[in-house]
């Protein structure tokens, strides 16, 4: 997708002077300092930084998991209001999000089909009949090829770390919320399986018309998902831009080095920087 | 030609399940690696690269048992030996381990100096506290590690950090093999690049003789490594030179792995990944003829039925499989 054709699209989610702070006085620690963000309709956004940038606390605050210090999120166009459960529940609807760790995003009491019925009964589809709510979670397990038949009776636990971070993306295609946090879901899977991860969220994209916000610490990553970039330091966005932009012609040394870190294979891997 | 440090013959060994069922996740393997050499072990989750790590220790614990074969560490042969002997005359002496979340093992109550000193005096017991203490100090200022982490306890130090100083910790004997399995894994990209600077140091110094490294990120393996070694279902299906490894895999399993390769370089944005289909055989019990034939888009019907040997192609690259090197890199020039 161009540049242009994506600043036409409608605003899925923005934020204006976002700010997070913890603790207070002497101690106070700012997470985040004033970031201000436009994410829109369909677009696959990477959030790139090192440990301790601010990444996971920006993501919980877009999340609604904690409170904002000062600033304003905006939901299509409008300010968020998470003011009381009610209204948090019809938000989540809107946004949903998968983590690091598929091991401990399951419960480990609940079938597969219990895990996948929820989803279709969040989303509405309680009252269907049977062969629909199967054939819905069929489907869905068509999109991240697994089999279903083969799913049905067992728990999360007794599959692979690669199939059950799969299976949370057909959680979401079930979901099927506006905007997917994906926050380092493929830094405990192998590289093998992390390819196919990938490509599953760039068919949410392409698919459903998701947006998708994809936070993690290798740019190499963010280079080959992303429809945009914004590089994180000590809070604050340093750098935004399209991945050719970023990447290829990095203005902030933040973001020289960040790629400098990761290993090459057609450059040589300078180790003297570190 | 310089001295062999690590050479392991035909080594099997295997778990034995609570059902009473042996499974071997380390097949015949055979290796050698050279003194001032590094091998790299690649492959998916589940293909038997931490249990060959395991194994090369020669210390075994249930549900992993030795079965046969040779590991011999500078002419030393520790295969089959004693567990309690192999604690005390190999580990941390000859082979040191890290697995990959080395750095919880520190005990959060104790300070880093102390675990320095159970080390070495667990080996050398007569040694005195303080000759131990400028030891660890010289080392760790040698490592580009600060010298103050030696007064700290666990809490106080970085991932990054923490995962430097375990592996500063188990080579501070110098072992002659370093075993390290998926060290940096767990950090963001920038410790990661200290820790593997740090690994390089090692070698150069002459603190480690030769080392293994594990893992599947294969830009790192590249980087970081002479050869590189895939491993399939507890056997290796390649082995050659890091660069032939990368740019002109033969085995159709390498090919599926060098094919998941992300780096961010100009031009590659638009390469399309592809995933090998399918998962790993379950090794209780193996497919009689090739292993990744179920999987592969090139196998024909005898794969299926005919073990296949492994075929050394000179200078040090070989590999498993049953077409002829021709014939693959034919079919890979018709698939582009």
């Amino acid at each position: 997708m161009t540049n242009d054709a994506l600043k036409e699209r409608p605003l899925c989610l923005s934020g204006k002077g976002v700010t997070k702070v913890f603790g207070s006085g002497d101690k106070a620690t700012v997470a985040v300092d004033h970031v201000d963000f436009e994410f829109r309709e369909g677009e696959l956004i990477s959030i790139v930084g090192e440990s301790g940038s601010g990444k996971t606390t920006l993501s919980k605050m877009l999340l609604g998991l904690i409170s904002v210090t000062e600033g304003e999120v905006f939901f299509q166009g409008k300010p968020r209001d998470i003011s009381n459960r009610k209204k948090r529940l019809e938000y989540w609807k809107g946004i949903q999000a998968i983590f690091q760790d598929p091991f401990s995003s399951f419960n480990v009491f609940s079938k597969i089909d219990a895990v996948l019925l929820d989803c279709i009964r969040m989303r509405g589809g309680g009252h269907l009949s049977k062969e629909k709510k199967i054939e819905m979670m069929t489907e869905a397990c068509g999109f991240v090829n697994l089999k279903y038949e083969e799913l049905t009776n067992k728990y999360p636990f007794e599959l692979s770390g690669g199939q059950m971070q799969r299976l949370m993306i057909a959680r979401i295609f079930l979901l099927k919320p506006k905007i997917l946090l994906a926050d380092e879901p493929t830094s405990m899977i192998d590289a093998c399986s992390r390819a196919t991860i990938l490509d599953m969220l760039m068919n949410l994209r392409d698919e459903i018309g998701m947006t998708i916000i994809f936070i993690t610490h290798d740019i190499g990553l963010a280079y080959y998902i992303s429809d945009s970039v914004y590089i994180m330091e000590h809070g604050k966005f340093v750098e935004k831009g399209t991945p050719d932009e970023v990447i290829l012609t990095p203005q902030a040394e933040y973001t020289k080095r960040l790629i400098s870190d990761v290993p090459k294979i057609h450059e040589p891997w300078d180790l003297s920087t570190v | 030609m310089s001295k062999t440090i690590l050479e392991v013959k035909d080594l099997t060994t295997k778990y034995i399940t609570r059902f009473g069922e042996d499974v071997y996740a380390v097949d015949h393997v055979s290796l050698k690696i050279e003194e001032g050499k590094s091998l790299g072990i690649a492959g998916e989750s589940g293909c038997g690269k931490s249990t060959l790590a395991l194994s090369l220790m020669g210390y075994y614990f249930a549900p992993l048992h030795y079965t046969s074969g040779e590991i011999i560490i500078d002419g030393k042969n520790i295969s089959g030996l004693d567990p309690d002997a192999v604690r005390k005359d190999i580990l941390g002496t000859e082979v040191a381990y890290i697995p990959q979340a080395a750095m919880n093992a520190l005990n959060p109550t104790r300070k880093i100096y102390k675990f320095i000193e159970d080390v070495v005096l667990a080996h050398q017991p007569k040694r005195n506290k303080k000759e131990i203490y400028e030891m660890a100090k010289s080392r760790f200022a040698e490592l580009g590690l600060p010298v103050s982490a030696l007064d700290k306890h666990a809490v106080e130090l970085s991932g990054g950090m923490k995962q430097r100083v375990v592996i500063a910790i188990s080579t501070i004997l110098s072992p002659k093999v370093l075993i390290a399995d998926e060290p940096s894994s767990a950090l963001d990209v920038t410790s990661q690049k200290m820790v593997i600077k740090m690994l390089r140091d090692m070698m150069d110094r002459g603190f480690i003789k030769a080392m293994i490294f594990i893992t599947h990120e294969l830009p790192l393996l590249y980087n970081v490594t002479d050869d590189i070694m895939v491993m399939y279902a507890g056997q290796i299906v390649e082995q050659g030179s890091a660069k032939e490894m990368v740019f002109d895999p033969i085995h159709p399993y390498s090919r599926g792995l060098m094919q998941s390769i992300l780096v961010p370089e100009e031009g590659t944005r638009d390469n399309k990944l592809a995933a090998i289909p399918g998962t790993p055989p379950n090794l209780k019990n193996p497919p009689k003829g090739c292993r990744f034939a179920a999987r592969c888009k090139y196998a024909v019907p005898q794969c299926h039925f005919n073990a296949i040997p492994m075929i050394e192609a000179g200078d040090g690259r070989r590999f498993r499989c049953g077409h002829s090197i021709q014939n693959l890199r034919e079919v890979y020039e018709n698939d582009k």
